[in-house]
């Protein structure tokens, strides 16, 4: 806020000082030159006239994907039960896996601040920052195509998820409590278990079905790099162009993540 | 503790933790339903045990292709790809925020009517169920292959992500200071202007910031499908099995994305 003087010698309000105005002014002009920049390059290396005949390319795929074709739905119903069970499997190994990492991440909790709780936050971020689907890459190939190499992906991209979550919780938690708990002598493990857990297992069954909603709709598409599941029928039916199945599989992933979505909520809201 | 006999009464009277699911049989039957899943979803986890433990020893041959990471024989390629998953960041990001702005005021129930809001809405929830791969997919079947596909794509999920949280933010406004900008006259847009986007400034750009995060993460699988970025660069290592440069290219997305994570958060942190 800043009030400058017109020429007559009347006071003015502006919104900021003339110094606000020209920062502002080279911030928005600076971002919007290198959207431009970074748009030019996109653009050089776009074919553009596959671009313009979009809208004649999607018309003619809408055509090819409808209707869609009901029948496949019946060879579908394991891969489904298979991106299901890559999903919630994948999210109890991380589960078993991420709670102790979290502990031993969390200020309040680890063991020893200056070498396991660095230990710790590099295993969050690492798993953090690598896609389930990089992941899946890499496991299919050292394991073999299937629901293992699913599942281990899931996991693994997962400890990060849970364990950044728990541990922020645990960081929040009432020290009051606990210290109430410390003073009728309890040692270690008791604290853990009489003042932490039953402070952060609200927390803690939230952020395990939020994960395991977010797996589901991943689950999906791990089969696109042969790690099991739905996704290798849809790569599958990419591949021969067959586009009524695909749009069969889309349907079914939809129906599937909407319902996932919907126990997830209900349960997050019971337990919070 | 010796000294005292066991006392089975007082033992049962003694005070339990409440459970986290209060009714009794519901719990068991929530238990009972878990170990009956968990044994029918393992067993549908085909694992052949001798191939697993071939795959175990090739696996650690593939491991040891990975290292050392070869930086510098793919160098073109890694920049090449670098560089374009960075521009499709960035274009999607500025994209999807320009885009998902009206969308948010449309989904805010207490600046939009009912059509406008059920449509908003719709949009939100079509852009946040399908994963950003499958919508890849429709994009490079429409568009053909290259970073144009890739970055409406995440310029499409990110008007799900940003529309969402914004319009929640919106809706959560205090709705005085609306009231005391319209009782000096102002119009809808001047309402925006001075009463709406002043509240929900900090994060806006917080949330944007997080999604440029979120979107770099993702430019890195979208070329898996095809979609440009440098899962392609990824791709195409893993198809030549030059896993030495595989192993490179990760380490450059770890890299970037810790940077990308730790600058998000250091806007965030210094808007709110």
């Amino acid at each position: 806020m800043a009030v400058t003087c017109g020429p007559d010698g009347i006071p003015q309000w502006r919104r900021r000082t003339p110094r606000g105005d020209l920062l502002a002014w080279a911030g928005w002009l600076g971002a919007v030159a290198l959207t431009m920049l970074c748009f030019h390059y996109i653009s050089e290396r776009t074919i553009w006239a596959f671009v313009w005949d979009a809208p004649a390319q999607g018309a003619d795929l809408v055509s090819r994907m409808f209707p869609p074709r009901w029948s496949y739905a019946a060879q579908l119903w394991r891969p489904l039960w298979d991106t299901i069970n890559i999903a919630t499997l994948g999210t109890a190994l991380a589960v078993l896996l991420g709670v102790p990492v979290a502990f031993l991440a969390a200020h309040n909790t680890t063991p020893s601040r200056a070498l396991l709780r660095p230990a710790a936050l590099f295993v969050i971020v690492a798993s953090r920052s690598i896609n389930s689907l990089i992941w899946a890459l890499v496991l299919v190939i050292v394991l073999g195509p299937g629901m293992l190499a699913g599942i281990l992906a899931i996991a693994l991209r997962s400890i990060g998820f849970i364990a950044k979550l728990l541990y922020e919780a645990i960081e929040e938690i009432d020290p009051t409590q606990v210290e109430a708990v410390e003073a009728t002598g309890a040692g270690r493990a008791q604290v853990l278990a009489w003042g932490i857990a039953p402070q952060v297992l609200p927390a803690f069954a939230g952020i395990s079905v939020f994960r395991w909603d977010i797996n589901i709709r991943e689950a999906t598409v791990l089969g696109l790099v042969g790690a099991g599941g739905i996704g290798m029928q849809l790569q599958a039916s990419i591949n021969v162009l067959a586009w009524p199945q695909v749009t069969m599989i889309f349907l079914l992933i939809l129906v599937t993540v909407l319902v996932s979505e919907w126990v997830s909520a209900r349960v997050r809201h019971a337990v919070i | 503790m010796s000294a005292t006999a066991f006392d089975p009464a007082a033992a049962a009277r003694a005070w339990r933790p409440p459970a986290l699911i209060g009714d009794a049989r519901l719990r068991w039957a929530i238990y009972a339903g878990a170990l009956l899943y968990a044994a029918l979803a393992l067993g549908s986890v085909e694992v052949n045990w001798t191939r697993a433990a071939e795959g175990l020893e090739r696996g650690a041959r593939f491991l040891a292709g990975f290292f050392p990471p070869d930086f510098v024989s793919k160098r073109e390629e890694i920049l090449d790809g670098l560089l374009e998953s960075l521009t499709m960041t960035v274009v999607a990001t500025a994209l999807g925020i320009v885009l998902s702005v009206p969308v948010a005021l449309g989904a805010a129930r207490n600046l939009a009517p009912l059509p406008v809001y059920l449509f908003c809405r719709g949009i939100i929830a079509v852009s946040r169920t399908f994963q950003e791969i499958i919508i890849a997919i429709v994009f490079v079947a429409m568009l053909g292959f290259g970073p144009l596909a890739g970055m409406l794509t995440l310029a499409f999920a990110t008007i799900g992500f940003l529309g969402k949280l914004l319009a929640e933010d919106i809706e959560d406004m205090q709705a005085e200071q609306a009231e005391a900008i319209r009782a000096t006259g102002a119009g809808w847009f001047q309402l925006l202007a001075w009463a709406v986007l002043p509240q929900v400034r900090p994060r806006l750009i917080g949330l944007s910031a997080y999604r440029l995060d979120i979107n770099f993460r993702e430019s890195a699988v979208l070329g898996l499908v095809g979609a440009g970025g440098i899962g392609d660069t990824l791709n195409t290592a893993f198809d030549r099995y030059e896993f030495d440069t595989a192993a490179a290219v990760l380490i450059v997305i770890v890299a970037i994305v810790l940077a990308c994570e730790y600058t998000s958060g250091w806007i965030r942190r210094a808007v709110q």
